[in-house]
């Protein structure tokens, strides 16, 4: 600290030579690689038991049933890290579906406000806005979090209901609506036909025979690929010209490898299916985006840092009633966008839309490690733990596990993946 | 037969990667009192763990020899049994329960689960006097002020028959009076044949009570002393591994302008909006000064900085700040870090840190502007930035990616100042800037308040420990019940000089 010597400089001697090794960031991702396995081995599981579950048609299934869970995960976690929690998610995304349909369906808005693209942006704004007005009080007013939206969640359940009229559903909504779910992304390169497939005796091609691939898909697929590729390459190569070690080439190359060629796995079988589905593509985006905000942005940073310790965030010089707000107004318009999501998959709204998902997305977030404590929750383990709880579901239908048992099996796999966690931080 | 209440031979315990002790030996007499010295991280709660089962037999190598007996405690409640009792340096009583219930907590008068509140109050009142406690069994603890909390502690543990007492840092938040009356209570046990070990920082306090001292360095026992070769120069020398000539680094102070000033500071107190906390205070600090603030605990020193500091402290603020003659506006935090302050918070791991991130994450929080653009973080940047005041502020760790709340307590302190003077501000304020840490990096604190000073910053720093005030200051204020009760040069000042200020002050204040 000074040039001068001072009788500590002894002190200063017991240091251990400074290494330039960011260790942390392979620690850190130990949990997530850990993760992912575990993801794995359940998929292999399910493939092995059912024989069906890497099916194309079941993979776009998959997607198509949990993407609303995996979009409201990515607000939840920043709630969670923030140190709060939200109960209204399932029944604002109820709530916000009930809307959409009505605006599209019952009411004569007709023209420029029938538009479903129109509706949908007319719909994330008003999820904003339920958002602020549950952030205002838990922000502003210090109202514990808990208590607002677990009041948030009985009053949109009650308006869901209201707006349909009691018990009834509305639909059916318009075709364009619903390919924001069960539609895929058109194929402008064209297809290519590896296997011609096999004609019967009337002419018809027989479903699952010949190999046709979707060229977008597939093009997409292999730039997403090249574009993690190069760019890992890239942060290496920085970071050793400024002085840092990187991680070490060997542990990097065989991670680069088995991510990458999973990824032309999964876009592989999209591709002799129907290509990649949209909502697949609109969840992409946003964990994209959720990733780079969270580990790479001041407000991002800021989250963590008033989860972690609100008062020293405050004495920081961070504004964290404004934070808490905009975190809440994020969670609000993701949950809008699960209630379309959903809206658009059953092709209408029902009153029960979104019940109980709350608790799914809130798994989710703890599956991937998060703290209940706040401070703590990465986006791309929270992304897993979804596809964990969607996997299971998706896999124990198939097995014909009973309804009443895949709940009990869920909530053993949340308990067992928090108390391993847990143990370990202890532990370590 | 030896006169040996405990004997701790060769006691070793390894966490993952770190030996935290390595054959440690300890021997304490029937009746003492016994202190224990080192440097934070030396391993001497560690050591109290081992002895009072935390860490419970079978986790350590060694014996731990009580009245004659081989002990093997399998956790706290087998040690209490025997007599031991360990009071921690963080109190663990329960805020919203009354002193009566705090001390019987877990251990009520009751019948088949019923309380008998009665017999509670009146033992609870018995245990009191003897501690020298004069408040009502029924006062919630969270309305008592820290010193009376300590003593509460200590009723407890005298609920429980104490035989070998523990205390870790008692007076480590105490102010001077508080912590004269629990050294007399010490003594006072001492008297009725209760044993007790503190670890203490103190070593005015060690000198006075202490009959031995052993002092632990780099977990291994250095020595033992007896109350004849007991001196401070004597355990700092053993406890840093080197004699010390100077505890404060020299320094040629270059003072210029006044450069900071705030005028008719007053505020009042957050919830009882009547009561006024802070009491018109005017001060100034010039350019490359470093300005000490005196008090007892409880004079508003803290209040004082943190309403300044963004107002993150009462309510009625009124007042003016000025920095180099303009009026500057210091209304939220974010303000006052863009006009140039800084608070460095006597409270570390309330206040001071996210104990749960690691050191480059906190270094950078309160200047994340410095290291990105547009909102986004340059990684590497802030790499450098961390890396750069890891040096600088010589924190000892492997790596800035290690978590704050592993650190220990002098290395937190130095993140915490890190994280501020990464801010780059223009005035200091330093609240109890070394609470709670050793000898050795006291002094690496007091060279960098040296070091900004000669940088031609303008630094206040609030201490309870008068003798640090007198060694690093250049000018001193004395504070009393939320007014400046006194001014004075630090060469003419001296520790008397300072109390008598406090007493004639006492209540003198508008």
């Amino acid at each position: 600290m000074t040039d001068t010597p001072t009788p500590q400089s002894g002190v200063a001697q017991d240091v251990p030579s400074a290494p330039r090794v960011p260790v942390s960031s392979f620690v850190s991702n130990l949990r997530e690689y850990g993760l992912i396995l575990a993801l794995i081995a359940i998929m292999v599981f399910f493939q092995l038991t059912t024989g069906t579950l890497f099916k194309p048609v079941n993979l776009s299934n998959l997607v198509q049933q949990n993407s609303f869970i995996i979009v409201m995960a990515l607000g939840m976690l920043l709630v969670i890290v923030a140190g709060h929690i939200d109960l209204s998610v399932g029944s604002v995304a109820g709530f916000i579906g009930a809307l959409a349909a009505m605006m599209m369906v019952i009411w004569p808005l007709g023209g420029f406000f029938g538009n479903p693209l129109v509706v949908s942006i007319i719909c994330l704004i008003i999820g904003g806005a339920i958002g602020a007005a549950q952030g205002y009080w838990i922000a502003y007013h210090r109202i514990p979090s808990f208590i607002v939206t677990l009041g948030g969640m009985l009053v949109f359940r009650g308006l869901c209901q209201g707006l349909l009229g009691g018990g009834s559903s509305v639909g059916p909504l318009p075709d364009g609506f619903k390919q924001l779910s069960s539609g895929f992304l058109p194929d402008l390169i064209g297809p290519l036909t590896l296997v011609e497939p096999i004609v019967n005796a009337a002419g018809k091609t027989i479903v699952g025979s010949g190999i046709v691939l979707h060229m977008t898909t597939i093009v997409l697929g292999i730039i997403g690929v090249l574009a993690y590729v190069i760019s890992g390459i890239s942060s290496r190569r920085t970071r050793e010209s400024r002085g840092y070690q990187a991680e070490p080439f060997g542990l990097f190359l065989v991670k680069t490898l088995v991510i990458s060629a999973l990824a032309l796995f999964f876009v592989y079988q999209f591709a002799v299916y129907r290509g990649f589905p949209i909502v697949l593509v609109v969840m992409g985006i946003l964990v994209a985006i959720f990733v780079f905000i969270t580990r790479h942005t001041t407000i991002g940073r800021r989250v963590y840092a008033m989860g972690g310790n609100i008062k020293a965030a405050q004495l920081s010089g961070i504004k964290t009633e404004r934070l808490t707000l905009l975190v809440f107004i994020n969670m609000g318009v993701l949950s809008a966008l699960g209630g379309l999501i959903i809206a658009a998959r059953l092709g209408q709204a029902v009153p029960a839309a979104g019940l109980g998902s709350e608790l799914d997305v809130i798994a989710a977030v703890f599956i991937g490690g998060a703290s209940a404590m706040g401070g703590v929750g990465q986006v791309i383990s929270t992304v897993v733990g979804g596809f964990i709880m969607g996997v299971m579901n998706n896999g124990m239908s198939i097995m014909g596990v009973n309804v009443d048992w895949q709940q009990v099996v869920k909530g053993l796999v949340l308990l067992g993946a928090v108390i391993f966690d847990v143990y370990n931080k202890n532990k370590g | 037969m030896s006169s040996y209440i405990l004997e701790m031979h060769d006691i070793t315990k390894t966490f993952p990667g770190v030996k935290a002790l390595s054959n440690v030996n300890l021997k304490v007499e029937e009746g003492e009192i016994h202190a224990i010295c080192g440097e934070n991280g030396a391993g001497k709660s560690t050591l109290m763990k081992v002895l009072s089962g935390v860490y419970p037999a079978g986790d350590y190598d060694g014996k731990i020899i009580y009245r004659g007996q081989e002990c093997h405690f399998r956790g706290i409640h087998d040690s209490e049994e025997k007599g031991i009792v360990i009071i921690h340096q963080e109190l663990a009583l329960v805020p919203m329960l009354s002193i009566a219930e705090n001390i019987f907590l877990g251990n009520e008068h009751a019948k088949f689960g019923v309380i008998d509140w009665d017999a509670n109050e009146t033992r609870t009142r018995e245990l009191l006097k003897k501690v020298g406690l004069s408040e009502d069994p029924k006062t919630l603890i969270t309305n008592i002020g820290t010193g009376k909390q300590q003593l509460v502690e200590i009723a407890k543990a005298l609920s429980k028959e104490v035989e070998l007492l523990i205390l870790d840092e008692p007076t480590a938040s105490l102010s001077e009076k508080d912590s004269q009356a629990l050294l007399d209570l010490l003594l006072e046990f001492k008297r009725q044949g209760i044993t007790s070990i503190i670890i203490s920082h103190k070593l005015n306090e060690i000198n006075r009570v202490a009959d031995h001292v052993t002092v632990i360095r780099d977990g291994r026992t250095i020595e033992t002393l007896d109350r004849s070769q007991i001196s401070e120069d004597r355990i700092i020398t053993s406890m840093v591994g080197r004699s010390l000539e100077d505890r404060y680094p020299p320094r040629e102070p270059k003072i210029g302008d006044v450069f900071f000033e705030v005028k008719n500071w007053s505020v009042y107190h957050p919830l009882h909006a009547d009561r006024q906390v802070i009491k018109n205070i005017n001060l100034n600090v010039r350019k490359g000064e470093v300005v000490g603030i005196a008090g007892l605990m409880g004079a508003g020193r803290t209040e004082f900085a943190m309403s300044l500091f963004g107002r993150t402290y009462g309510r009625k603020i009124t007042g003016e700040v000025f920095l180099k003659g303009k009026p500057i506006d210091v209304s939220t935090v974010g303000k006052a870090a863009d006009r140039g302050l800084a608070y460095v918070t006597e409270d570390r791991k309330v206040f001071g840190l996210n104990l749960i991130d690691d050191i480059k994450n906190n270094i950078t929080i309160a200047n994340l502007k410095g290291v990105s653009a547009l909102g986004v973080i340059d990684d590497l940047k802030e790499l450098d930035v961390a890396n750069d005041y890891r040096r600088k502020t010589n924190i000892r760790s492997p790596s800035v990616f290690q978590k704050t709340g592993n650190l220990s307590g002098g290395n937190q302190q130095k993140v915490v100042l890190s994280k501020w003077l990464f801010a780059d501000p223009e005035v200091l304020i330093l609240d109890e800037p070394t609470r709670g840490i050793d000898v050795g990096a006291k002094y690496e604190i007091y060279t960098i308040i040296a070091r900004l000073a000669a940088e031609g910053k303008a630094i206040i720093v609030i201490s309870s420990e008068m003798p640090e005030l007198l060694g690093i200051s250049d000018r001193i204020y004395v504070m009393n019940e939320g007014g400046i009760v006194g001014e004075m040069a630090a060469s003419e000042a001296s520790q008397e000089k300072i109390m008598r200020a406090i007493v004639r002050g006492e209540g003198k204040v508008a």
